[in-house]
């Protein structure tokens, strides 16, 4: 989250609630939303590595408000991230590891951990077509959001298929 | 008594030979599907997902055990008998096609109803209310060599619903599509789905996958698994935005 803080930082000084919404406005439905907590515990660390500042601004019948700011170093942390390449999504070795080792200790045997695997992806993929259906048309990015999740779904479940070829 | 299962096997088999040395493409099948039921059938590539589904349509003959369609066996029947069954209430989808080349895409679709005893304007009228779900209106007049391989994998579809079958068989239905025709196609057979026919679909897309009411895995020509998909089994704490992960 840090480095999208600093990105909407980057377009205007924001106080922490203002954040929070145009995360949500941005990224819709498909984004799980962030909690305001969470949005001030990462300002706070952003603060004190001076990426961000803020300066208090009085509000009528209310307590101060913080405003955040980008600083130089900031923007210098926001155009590395923006000029490097992306690590690609790793493959779930948590299961991966389960798949090799239960069976040779006898915990678990590989055929029902690979169904019991697939329906899980299956259920998952329900879940994301019932948020397609959901999700406005004209909502081009949490769609996009959404039908990245579904290609990585389908991909995890070819290996799947993969794993149960090719292990004994 | 409950009606029959529509489809029933028991204890299936299919056995190819290959030059001499026997291929065992389908090992002791057992499926039963009721009537109504939407059953996605998954598994590796050469795990005998269309060698299955072509017995059930009785495109292929099996080598030994039973075939039972609507109470009725049928493994023993003829071929005019097959082809009369399938006129009736089968319609295919071939995960190669097989549309008729020198004929419309039109005449493509609404053949099978013509053969059926529909008449002229009943087959026109299903055929233009198919081609437009599937986005096809257009393209009714072309031979089928003119169209994309997405295209006449949609035609193909629309054949085999043009006679409102009982029984939908398709093979890989939306191998050849991209994200936005593999919509079309879903909400199509949704359709189907809710009007009661029975559709029994191959498929390597788990989101096409993930709306049948069931799931039948197949591995080395055998089930290895059968069930619903279920709702997700979640950790706790996790809330439906989490579906999507997004890494910091
Ligand atoms: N006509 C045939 N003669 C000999 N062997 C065949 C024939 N048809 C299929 N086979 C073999 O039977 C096995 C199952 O084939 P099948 O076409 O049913 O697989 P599949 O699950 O549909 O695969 P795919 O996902 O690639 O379409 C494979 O080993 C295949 O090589
Ligand atoms: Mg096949």
């Amino acid at each position: 989250m840090r480095l999208s803080l600093l990105a909407l930082l980057a377009k205007e000084p924001a106080h922490g609630y203002e954040l929070k919404q145009a995360l949500e406005q941005i990224f819709g439905r498909a984004y799980p939303s962030p909690n305001i907590g969470q949005i001030y515990v990462t300002l706070g660390r952003l603060e004190k590595d001076g990426l961000v500042k803020a300066v208090d601004v009085e509000q009528s019948n209310r307590p101060n408000k913080k405003v955040y700011y980008l600083t130089a170093k900031g923007r210098e942390a926001l155009d590395a991230w923006a000029d490097e390449p992306t690590e690609g999504p790793r493959v779930r070795d948590e299961f991966f590891m389960k798949l090799v080792l239960a069976p040779m200790t006898g915990i678990a045997d590989r055929t029902a951990l690979i169904n019991r695997q697939r329906r899980h992806y299956l259920a998952l993929m329900r879940d994301l077509n019932e948020l397609a259906e959901r999700t406005d048309r004209g909502d081009r990015v949490a769609l996009l959001l959404i039908e990245g999740a579904m290609l990585h779904l389908q991909a995890d479940l070819d290996w799947l298929e993969r794993c149960q070829e090719d292990l004994p | 008594m409950s009606p029959p299962p529509i489809v029933n096997t028991v204890n299936l088999v299919r056995i190819y030979q290959d030059g001499g040395v026997p291929v065992p493409a389908v090992r002791g099948v057992d499926l039963k599907v009721e009537a109504g039921e939407f059953v996605a059938i998954m598994g590796p590539s050469g795990s005998g997902k269309s060698t299955l589904v072509h017995m059930l349509g009785g495109l292929d003959a099996r080598t030994s055990g039973e075939i039972w369609l609507d109470g009725s066996r049928v493994d023993t029947l003829s071929e005019s008998a097959w082809a009369l069954l399938r006129r009736r209430k089968i319609g295919f989808v071939f995960q190669f096609f097989n549309l008729v080349a020198n004929m419309t895409v039109a005449d493509n679709v609404e053949l099978p109803a013509l053969l059926a005893g529909a008449s002229p304007r009943e087959a026109r009228e299903r055929r233009e209310y198919l081609l437009g779900e599937l986005g096809l209106a257009d393209r009714a007049d072309a031979a089928p060599a003119q169209l994309a391989g997405g295209e006449q994998q949609r035609v193909a579809l629309a054949r085999a619903l043009a006679n409102r079958p009982s029984l939908l068989l398709a093979d890989e239905p939306t191998g050849n599509l991209d994200s936005r025709n593999t919509r079309d196609v879903l909400r199509l057979l949704g359709e189907v789905h809710r009007d009661g026919q029975t559709i029994i679909l191959v498929t390597h897309d788990a989101r096409v996958a993930s709306l049948a009411d069931r799931v039948v895995s197949l591995l080395d020509g055998q089930i290895v698994d059968d069930g619903a998909v279920g709702p997700v089994r979640r950790r706790p704490r996790a809330s439906a935005g989490d579906v999507v992960e997004l890494r910091s």
